[in-house]
């Protein structure tokens, strides 16, 4: 498989001091499902911060280090340019905007779509309610009235409508029910399925991200503690326990 | 009682005035949070700029009108340029100062070119009184009332249902979030500046068309402050209802209590508001104390 997204040797600081990361590698192959594991503070958000490059906004960058996608060193690229690109992260904290609808929250993420993708019409929002159904019903509400849940599919769902090529979600079931957790990371998997579509998610919960990802990178102090098809990685109990701070034991 | 709706109808006529640069005013605070203090300024230079294709150069009064808008535009947009963006970032306190130096230079600029004397604006606007039953208005300012209504609401569905228009508010509620969707902010941050100067331009053309146009013009946003603190900063409708109601207010009471109240009472009123309600009548709660 070709890689969709590649980063080598990356390194990152946030103002002159704080190594957040320190010499991560990470490959992302086209149509891939990747999830990147590790304990608080590992730099798992930092590394997509890094990639969609957000981190500008934090004081943050990249100090060594390539970060190619598709070919084209894009390290040193706008975010708004990388979303038009086709990379769309879906930020940890969800950051609907909570005093616009659930249809104008998608609109907003229009400007990513460009010209790639489909030419679907603006107000088309069929394939985001086909994978999000609750979101349909709330179409005409106001985003901060929605549940926690409901905003997380907001939030991924938005980045879908965007026809994104590689979407990154950061802790997609932070402070949701179990039930709703697993759902959205089926969701995701559909998404990858159908569309063949890269993905690249943040997770505490070990044992769900590895039930859908098919590669796994453990994270610990900004560098890269293991890696592997998931698989193996879930085999290697005493591993996760050690590095994911007992996240392995959730399920 | 006939009087209380000739002197109602005048008030939300002059009102109307407000309206436009309080929208300028808002629509620069929610992009880019800065407070522009140069906003009556802005008015005043696009009001010349107007002065000078059209008379002084005598391009006439519809070329003149589209190149004065421009102008204004321009304008704007150099300042935004030249003056903020090197200073994004910085304490919010020096871009506010920044934008009462820019004021300052364009009333001085104003002075050296165009000189203390009133200058008169072509007559585009009839002078012909409007007559509603047996309820006069007078002309140019029902006509500019009309023109404020047309510009207004031209505006307010551009900012709702254009993608430039969501892609101001997606700014306003959350810059980052916004560049992460593909919405360039520095290109919003020029835009809404762009936008304020048709507004304030538009504007500071209908004030002048009345009583002509001096350095001083700018004067009156001071008072379009009062409208954006009553209507609470962010809400670009309850802004509409603000400016009306405030130059409703200051004709009503200057016809019944006469000139010294109507210099204070509606402010006054707007003081009470803000105690009582410190984010404004429609605000959101985030207003920020300068
Ligand atoms: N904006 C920031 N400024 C300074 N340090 C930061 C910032 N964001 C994160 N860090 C530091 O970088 C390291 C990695 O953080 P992060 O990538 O958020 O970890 P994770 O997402 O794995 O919990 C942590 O030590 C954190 O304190
Ligand atoms: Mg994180």
């Amino acid at each position: 498989m070709t890689a969709a997204l590649e980063i080598s040797g990356l390194s990152v600081l946030y103002g002159q001091a704080i190594e957040a990361l320190d010499g991560v590698s990470i490959t992302v192959p086209e149509g891939g499902f990747v999830a990147l594991l590790g304990a608080n503070g590992a730099g798992k958000s930092t590394t997509l911060k890094a990639i969609s490059g957000l981190l500008r906004f934090e004081n943050g960058r990249v100090a060594r280090g390539t970060i190619t996608y598709r070919g084209d060193d894009v390290a040193a690229m706008p975010s708004y340019q990388l979303a038009r690109r086709g990379i769309l992260h879906v930020r940890e904290g969800r950051f609907v905007f909570p005093t616009m609808t659930v249809e104008e929250n998608l609109e907003a993420a229009l400007f990513a779509r460009g010209s790639r993708g489909p030419a679907l019409r603006r107000r088309d929002y069929d394939e985001v309610f086909h994978y999000f159904p609750a979101l349909k019903a709330r179409a005409k509400s106001q985003a901060g009235y929605l549940s926690g849940g409901e905003q997380q599919m907001l939030a991924i769902g938005r980045a879908l409508f965007a026809q994104p090529e590689l979407l990154m979600v950061d802790e997609a079931s932070l402070g949701l029910a179990p039930k709703i957790a697993a759902d959205i990371f089926s969701i995701l998997h559909a998404i990858n399925r159908d569309r063949r579509l890269s993905i690249l998610v943040v997770e505490q919960n070990v044992t769900l991200a590895l039930r859908h990802a098919s590669h796994g990178y453990v994270l610990e102090n900004g560098r890269v503690a293991a890696d592997g098809p998931s698989q193996k990685l879930l085999d290697r109990d005493t591993l996760s326990r050690r590095y994911l701070g007992g996240g392995a034991d959730v399920h | 009682m006939n009087l209380f709706l000739e002197f109602s109808l005048i008030g939300l006529a002059s009102g109307g005035i407000y309206v436009l640069a309080a929208l300028s005013f808002v629509i620069v605070y929610k992009a880019t949070n800065i407070f522009n203090f140069a906003t009556g300024e802005m008015m005043m230079f696009g009001t010349y700029f107007f002065y000078l294709f059209d008379t002084q150069l005598g391009f006439g009064w519809v070329a003149g009108l589209g190149m004065g808008l421009v102008s204004a535009a321009l304008l704007a947009l150099a300042i935004e340029r030249t003056m903020l963006r090197p200073l994004l970032g910085r304490p919010h306190i020096v871009l506010v100062m920044v934008t009462f130096g820019v004021g300052s230079i364009l009333r001085g600029f104003a002075g050296l070119f165009w000189g203390p004397n009133v200058r008169q604006l072509p007559e585009i606007l009839p002078r012909k009184p409007i007559f509603l039953g047996d309820i006069l208005v007078p002309g140019k300012l029902a006509w500019g009332f009309v023109t404020v209504g047309v510009i207004a609401g031209l505006f307010m569905l551009y900012y709702r249902y254009s993608r430039a228009g969501t892609a101001i508010r997606a700014t306003s509620i959350d810059q980052v979030t916004a560049e992460s969707l593909g919405i360039n902010i520095r290109a919003v941050f020029l835009l809404a500046w762009a936008l304020a100067g048709l507004l304030t331009a538009a504007s500071g053309i209908i004030t002048a068309s009345v009583n002509g146009v001096t350095p001083q013009l700018g004067l009156v946003a001071l008072n379009v402050l009062a409208v954006v603190m009553l209507a609470g900063m962010t809400s670009v409708g309850g802004v509409v209802i603000a400016g009306l109601f405030v130059g409703w207010m200051e004709t009503i009471v200057g016809a019944y209590l006469g000139a010294a109240w109507q210099s204070f009472i509606p402010y006054l009123v707007v003081l009470v508001v803000m105690f009582v309600k410190p984010s404004g009548l429609f605000g959101e709660q985030r207003v920020e104390r300068i």
